[in-house]
């Protein structure tokens, strides 16, 4: 048998993430998410829409093992996380890439370091990853930012970063709570079309937002939550060019 | 300024943000501590040295009380006794003291009486061992006895029993000082360890969640307050040696008191200190790092 904790059990049902009766809540309050059943595949491009509060965050939360359900399992890479050992969380995690609400960049590191973190984690040697972050940091647009310190940024150049740390380290599934929230008309698009982009080359995006408009503009189909329960919504239209 | 930057010439960043405020403080508390430490290793090995200075001179020596029987006179019992004495392997030299010391010893108990000579007072014998092979008492009683004299051999045993009594009190209380200092010096690391990781509890949060180990983090919190110990066991330890330099300059060989006589290798005592106080502050901040990013998860 396997000593590596999710090679022991790879045998992925297909789905990257799937829920089963999931229900969430914060202590002792209420339920914030009630019998959630659905399921992510692989190279799938979805939206989660709701309003401000309708626990998109906690949703997402669940999926990167930040928070855990009240009931009902949850399987990712066919792994039932109820089961996972504990050492082997932060091996799923390395297989998720997050874009947080509130980026949660590392302030006393520069652009360069911030997306070269997960690599450094996951124990990369520099001269193995230093070209490839690189490449990265032009491709978001920061080619001429690397160096520069956080505080320096501005919104969307901090937005873009964020998304190249999640990305760096190509995860299976990429998480964006609300990444098109700070920045302009503009900058939401050429975010949306890195996206699509990473989707292409075949990873699963699930992308929480509240901007409509551009979740009928895209053309993909969106889960919506209201008081805490999930409904499925087909594509609203074509796809954006 | 960005074509400055070449990726090929760029170094990782720390994971933790280096400027820390309350680093000053924990480095002059743990300072502290190990010039305490360093101090009282000093003082024990002193005051171990002086021990064994006293119990070599006390086991190298006996005296005897010789009291003149009806018909002899002290100065010819003790002469005899003397000779006794030599004669006894294991004796290097047995000597007949003056009769002025014997009236020393009991003129405080008799006030300065004029005519002590006319009384009978009881005469010393000092007897020198040899320090290999020394002669028991049982054997210099043995050698009076044979000689039918009246005497009573003190071998200092009672004194040596003393003396190596205060020794171990000395080495264990120092002991448990430095026990007790380790200890003081572990908790404040374990509550720097607290404090670092509640202000960088969003730094841990980013790390745990790009798929970091808690054993991972735990290690840049104990690495941290490992160096930081590291740096205050080195100034502890070397004002411990300055001071032990000065007592040493200042008192020549016996100190400043014959009771903590130091030497200049005594200060070596001093080096493994800063080592010591990183291996305690990493694994007060690897146990107590270990129990809260659990918590955290």
């Amino acid at each position: 048998m396997s000593r590596n904790p999710i090679a022991a059990s790879a045998n992925d049902h297909g789905e990257v993430v799937r829920f089963d009766d999931v229900s969430m809540r914060y202590g002792r309050g209420p339920d914030v998410l009630r019998d959630l059943s659905f399921s992510l595949e692989p190279g799938s491009f979805q939206f989660l829409t709701g309003s401000s509060g309708a626990g998109k965050s906690s949703l997402l939360k669940l999926i990167y093992l930040a928070a855990r359900p009240s009931k009902g399992l949850i399987h990712l890479f066919g792994h039932d996380i109820a089961h996972a050992e504990a050492r082997a969380r932060p091996e799923l995690r390395r297989r998720i890439g997050v874009v947080f609400q509130d980026l949660l960049l590392l302030e006393h590191m520069s652009a360069f370091d911030n997306a070269a973190l997960p690599l450094r984690i996951a124990g990369a040697r520099p001269a193995e990853y230093r070209a490839d972050v690189a490449e990265l940091l032009s491709w978001v647009g920061l080619g001429g930012r690397m160096h520069a310190l956080l505080p320096t940024l501005a919104g969307g150049e901090k937005q873009r970063l964020a998304i190249a740390r999640a990305v760096v380290n190509r995860p299976q599934i990429l998480l964006a709570d609300e990444p098109t929230s700070n920045v302009d008309q503009e900058m939401a698009l050429r975010i949306y079309r890195l996206f699509v982009e990473l989707n292409r080359l075949g990873t699963t995006i699930l992308i929480a937002t509240h901007d409509q408009d551009l979740v009928a503009r895209s053309g993909r189909p969106s889960m919506h939550l209201e008081g805490g329960r999930l409904s499925q919504r087909p594509p609203q239209g074509p796809a954006l060019s | 300024m960005s074509e400055l930057f070449d990726p090929a010439r760029w170094r990782p960043a720390p994971f933790l943000p280096q400027e820390e405020t309350r680093d000053g403080a924990l480095v002059f508390v743990v300072a502290v501590l190990c010039f305490l430490a360093c101090v009282t290793a000093l003082g024990v090995i002193a005051a171990d040295r002086a021990a064994r200075g006293w119990s070599d001179q006390l086991s190298a020596e006996a005296t005897v009380i010789v009291r003149p029987r009806p018909g002899e006179t002290p100065d010819g019992a003790a002469a005899k006794a003397a000779e006794a004495l030599a004669a006894v392997a294991g004796v290097t030299e047995a000597r007949a003291l003056e009769p002025q010391k014997a009236y020393d010893l009991v003129r405080p108990w008799l006030g300065d009486v004029a005519d002590l000579e006319d009384l009978p007072v009881p005469r010393l014998v000092a007897v020198s061992l040899d320090g290999h092979k020394p002669a028991t008492a049982r054997a210099l009683e043995t050698a009076l006895k044979n000689q039918n004299l009246d005497a009573i051999v003190d071998d200092h045993s009672l004194w040596l029993r003393d003396v190596q009594r205060a020794a171990g009190a000395a080495r264990g209380m120092g002991t448990i000082i430095f026990l007790l200092i380790a200890g003081a010096a572990g908790a404040v690391v374990a509550f720097a360890t607290r404090a670092g990781l509640a202000a960088q509890r969003d730094v841990v949060e980013v790390l745990h969640l790009a798929g970091a180990e808690d054993s991972f983090i735990a290690r840049l919190f104990q690495l941290r307050f490992a160096k930081v110990a590291a740096m205050a066991g080195l100034i502890g330890a070397g004002g411990a040696a300055l001071a032990g330099a000065l007592l040493r300059l200042l008192g020549g060989s016996q100190g400043l008191t014959p009771a903590l006589p130091i030497a200049w290798t005594d200060l070596a005592a001093v080096l493994p200190c800063p080592l010591l106080a990183a291996a305690v502050a990493a694994l007060a901040a690897r146990i107590t790092a270990g129990g809260l990013i659990r918590d955290m998860q």
